[in-house]
Order: C-alpha cells, then structure tokens, then sequence
C-alpha cells in the first residue's frame, strides 16, 4: 500500500464528504424553494464524488475496509479534509462565498487530475468535472449578485469574504504528500493552480464590486488532521447512526 | 419554464419559478427540472412577457369548439415515419 497515495486519496475525499455534509444541513431550510434544490443537488454531488473516493480508499487500504467504514468510523483526527470546508454554514452570504472560494479552487484541482498519471484518480476526476464546473460557474454568479446587488447583500457578501478569507490559504499549502504525488505525475501542483485561482477570483470579485482582503496569517491543520471544534459536530451528526447500530441497513 | 426533453421535440412548458435574472433562471431551471434527466434545452420566459386569455372569455374562446368533432382528424393511419406530429 502507497501511505501517501491513500493520504492523498482521503484528502479530497474528505473534501467532498464533510462539504457534502455541510450542504444537505441547508434541505429544507433554503431563502427560496429554487435554492434549497439548488444547494442540496450540489451537496449531493460532492456525496457521490466523495462515494468513490472512499470506495477507492477502502479498497486501497484492503479487504477489511469499505466506503461506509471509511466515512462513518473514522474519527476526527484521521479526517484529511481542508478547514474551510468543515466551518459553520453562517448565513447564505457566508455559504455562497465559501462554495465560491473553494469551489473555484475545486474547479482547477479536478481539471488539473484529468491529467492524473493514476487511472482511478483521472476516472473520478473525469467524472467529477462536469459537475464541479457547474458548482464553479453557480457560486460565481451568486457573488457578483450578492457583491452587486442591494447595500445590504454587499455588506452580508463582503463581511462573509473578510471572515473566510485566513481559511483559504491552507488549499494551496504543500506538504511532504503532496511533493511525493506530483514526483509521480499523481498529485496536482498547487503553485500553479494558486495563480489560476488568483486571476479568477480577483476577476469575479471585481465584477461583485467587492474588496479583497489583504493576505495575512492564514489558517492550516486540516490536511493533518488538526482540525476546528467544528468538525466534532459535523461527524457527531453524520456517525452517530451507524455507530450505534453498525450492521444497520436501508 | 420551457424545456426540450430530446432532439426532434418542441419545448414544453414545465412551470414556474423565481429568479434574479435570465441567467439565473436558467440555472435554477436546470436544478429545479432536469436533475432527473428530464431535458437537453432550456428556454426561459420572464412571466410579464406573456399575454394570457382571460377566463371570463372562456366561453366565447373555446366552448364553440366542444360539438365540432369533424374537427380531430382522427380518420387518418398516421405511417410510423412520420414520428411525431
């Protein structure tokens, strides 16, 4: 077993999984019939990419292992997902902004992966493509309407980007696993994807009339299992079922 | 909401929802109606563009034609070429 091809693998796995996670909390509780369907559609796709993520994990890890065992009993310092995607959903300012932040950088990962040197890595990500341009293009229209749109979208909108922007550095971060996967042709060069995300969100940003917020210290730990208070909570809710029944079936 | 469910077919009015704008709508067009494979072409139309019949003319609007049968052409065989009319 490659240990830094299965790190890998559950790194954008978890992505998937926790964001997916954290999306469905909002079925039922959309601003508007349209976004509701609109929000849990788009958590059900980061569900099923996460699905074939953990199923190649699994496999990876051997016969003991199936995707069910690698999402609901796996504690939070062996999840691998990045922070931004485990914070509180906050109000629908807060949740557009992240999924533009990190949908965006999701966009670039997953077209970079096209060109992944490990097959099932490329299935996933020719798969996943479709649906994470989609994500992409959503969240941005969002912004330039939220940024554009009364004073008072414009304020929630940029209030919301000051607030996630110290999460958003931690995606471009590179680790030991990562320099190992791109030696391999495996992993993708997030120096270069860093650039693209830059020019595309500074574009975007522009067009919603909203401001920047200057780098500064930026938040990290995810990708190591070091993760916020709020993890606990997102898995508490997800685990707790198959925890206490763990033969239960549909 | 207008959409076609496949080549060769006309849109079809599948109903109605809120938006910002026209590029809006077409996004929550394509969440709200085709996430089951329903359709390969959206069109939209904001309601305010469309004149509608008022129901206090229905019987003048459409009640002449109730007792004209010889109206449906329903004494052809249509050849399965043709596909659909």
């Amino acid at each position: 077993m490659d240990q830094n091809l299965l790190e890998y693998t559950l790194r954008i796995g978890d992505n998937a999984l926790i964001l997916g996670q954290r999306l469905s909390e909002w079925c039922g509780h959309g601003p508007i019939l349209e976004q509701d369907i609109a929000l849990s559609n788009i958590a059900l796709d980061h569900i099923g990419q996460a699905r074939m993520l953990m199923q190649y994990a699994a496999e990876q890890k051997g016969a003991d292992f199936t995707e069910d065992k690698m999402a609901f009993f796996r504690d939070i310092w062996e999840y691998r997902n990045a922070l931004i995607v485990e914070l509180e959903n906050g109000d629908w300012a807060k949740t557009i902004c992240r999924q533009f932040l990190f949908d965006t950088y999701n966009y670039y990962f997953y077209t970079a992966l096209l060109s992944s040197a490990d097959e099932r890595l490329k299935e996933i990500a020719q798969k996943a493509i479709k649906e994470v341009s989609y994500h992409a293009q959503w969240s941005a229209e969002w912004i330039i309407r939220l940024g554009d749109g009364t004073e008072e979208s414009h304020q929630k909108a940029q209030n919301a980007l000051n607030e996630l922007w110290e999460w958003t550095g931690e995606l471009f971060e590179m680790d030991a696993v990562d320099e190992d996967m791109i030696s391999k042709g495996i992993g993708v060069d997030l120096t270069q994807l860093k650039k693209d995300w830059n020019v595309k969100v500074d574009q975007i940003l522009e067009m919603a009339t909203l401001k920047r917020p200057e780098d500064a210290w930026m938040q990290s730990g995810g990708k190591q299992g070091e993760h916020t208070e709020y993890l606990g909570y997102v898995l508490a809710e997800m685990q707790h079922l198959p925890r206490m029944y763990p033969e239960a079936n549909w | 909401m207008f959409i076609r469910s496949r080549n060769g077919l006309s849109h079809k009015h599948v109903g109605s929802l809120h938006a910002p704008d026209a590029d809006m709508a077409i996004k929550n067009a394509r969440d709200v109606y085709t996430r089951r494979s329903e359709g390969i072409s959206i069109w939209v139309v904001e309601s305010e563009a469309i004149t509608a019949s008022s129901p206090d003319e229905n019987e003048p609007l459409f009640a002449p034609a109730d007792d004209k049968v010889y109206r449906h052409p329903t004494f052809y065989d249509i050849p399965d070429e043709v596909g659909h009319m």
